[in-house]
């Protein structure tokens, strides 16, 4: 069984949520950010669709258009058909929007992939914290305006903040400035 | 020390063998490198190949991997070091005893490779760590680790006992994880950057004391 087109997807989906609007861009459906929970459960609780895997899921940065973009990809196991592909913009200043792993368990660690590196984040998260850096690391590397620091430049000022280097220095370069 | 090579063969005949310490020394701790058994990324499988029965790196008398960075002599630093594990790997290399050496195996952890520019990777182990030889390559061939290792061998063949006895034996720095990388962000004492813009590729490295 193969899936409809997202025009019909689009047609489909709109007769079963009354209130819901959705948009076309290419093979994806452009959803809000609030019918984004409706949206998700309908697609994986309804016989016809049944997307029980969420296979893909991640954000792109649009600095000119001050937006983050997330974009989900749903597959079904059982019906044998995917993807479906949801986009959701956010703006970029505060992206917030609404976590999908009360549905989908898969979806916890790649949340919090995307808010380690993108800075979104989801609503109903139940351990929203960093995955791949560590706690204290400022910023979202991902974000194309993202300065990564300069490794050739020594910063004296945390250098001796660290306290007490000596005699930790390498024995065999002495002289070295 | 020079002993006289006909004089030697001589006195091979009678079955009086002569050396220097340091030759006999030298001899022992080149033929047995062992190495530290950790691996960062795809590197590893090319030493682990290394180790493997084709290549065969016990010809060169470091087929004993130790899981214990106390047994071990060599560090292979195999594969892409992150920020994130920069401060395991200065540990690790702190742990060991010396004699130590360091292999720097692939572009990774020479320069930090295809990830050069990125924001999570090291750009080089000779940032945190002093490293003995460098092998190129993404990852490099089980030849050229084996390659690499028979440098590592002329090396510490060439070193003498006597300049060993002096040396402090003091711990390298271990970065801590700040902000936005490493803190500090390199090892003065070990690694200088390179002198003006535009020269990435011309860090110095200060040399080791060499016999």
């Amino acid at each position: 069984m193969t899936l409809p087109a997202p025009e019909e997807l689009r047609t489909a989906l709109e007769q079963l949520l009354p209130g819901v609007s959705l948009s076309v861009d290419g093979s994806a459906l452009i959803v809000q950010d609030k019918d984004l929970l409706t949206v998700c459960r309908c697609l994986k609780s309804s016989d016809r669709f049944g997307m029980e895997y969420v296979a893909n899921l991640t954000a792109v940065d649009y600095p000119t258009e001050q937006l983050i973009v997330m974009v989900y990809h749903l597959y079904s196991m059982a019906k044998k058909h995917g993807p479906i592909t949801l986009k959701v913009k956010l703006p970029r200043a505060n992206p917030v929007v609404g976590s999908l792993t009360p549905l989908w368990r898969g979806a916890e660690f790649q949340e919090r992939e995307v808010y380690d590196l993108f800075g979104v984040k989801f609503d109903g998260h139940p351990d929203l914290r960093r995955i791949l850096l560590w706690d204290e690391f400022q910023g979202h590397p991902m974000r194309k305006d993202y300065v990564v620091e300069d490794q050739n430049v020594l910063e004296r000022s945390s250098a001796s903040a660290s306290g007490g280097s000596e005699g930790i220095a390498s024995p065999r370069h002495e002289g070295q400035p | 020390m020079a002993i006289d090579q006909g004089l030697q063969s001589e006195l091979q005949k009678e079955g009086v063998y002569v050396t220097t310490w340091d030759r006999l020394v030298n001899w022992g701790r080149g033929n047995s490198i062992w190495p530290l058994q950790f691996g960062l990324a795809c590197c590893a499988i090319e030493m682990i190949a290394t180790a493997a029965s084709r290549y065969d790196i016990a010809r060169f008398g470091s087929e004993v991997f130790r899981a214990s960075p106390r047994q071990a002599d060599l560090m292979i630093v195999a594969g892409t070091v992150t920020k994130k594990m920069a401060p395991q790997v200065v540990r690790l290399y702190n742990q060991m005893a010396e004699p130590k050496y360091v292999i720097s195996m692939g572009a990774c952890a020479t320069s930090g490779g295809p990830f050069h520019k990125g924001y999570n990777v090291l750009k080089g182990v000779d940032r945190v760590i002093p490293v003995d030889v460098y092998i190129p390559g993404c990852p490099p061939t089980p030849q050229a680790l084996l390659e690499g290792l028979m440098k590592l061998q002329e090396r510490i063949k060439r070193r003498s006992m006597a300049h060993e006895v002096g040396e402090r034996q003091d711990e390298y720095l271990v970065p801590t994880l700040g902000d936005s990388g490493l803190v500090p962000r390199y090892n003065p004492s070990v690694w200088q950057p390179p002198a003006g813009p535009g020269l990435e590729w011309t860090a110095t490295v200060p040399p080791k004391t060499e016999t």
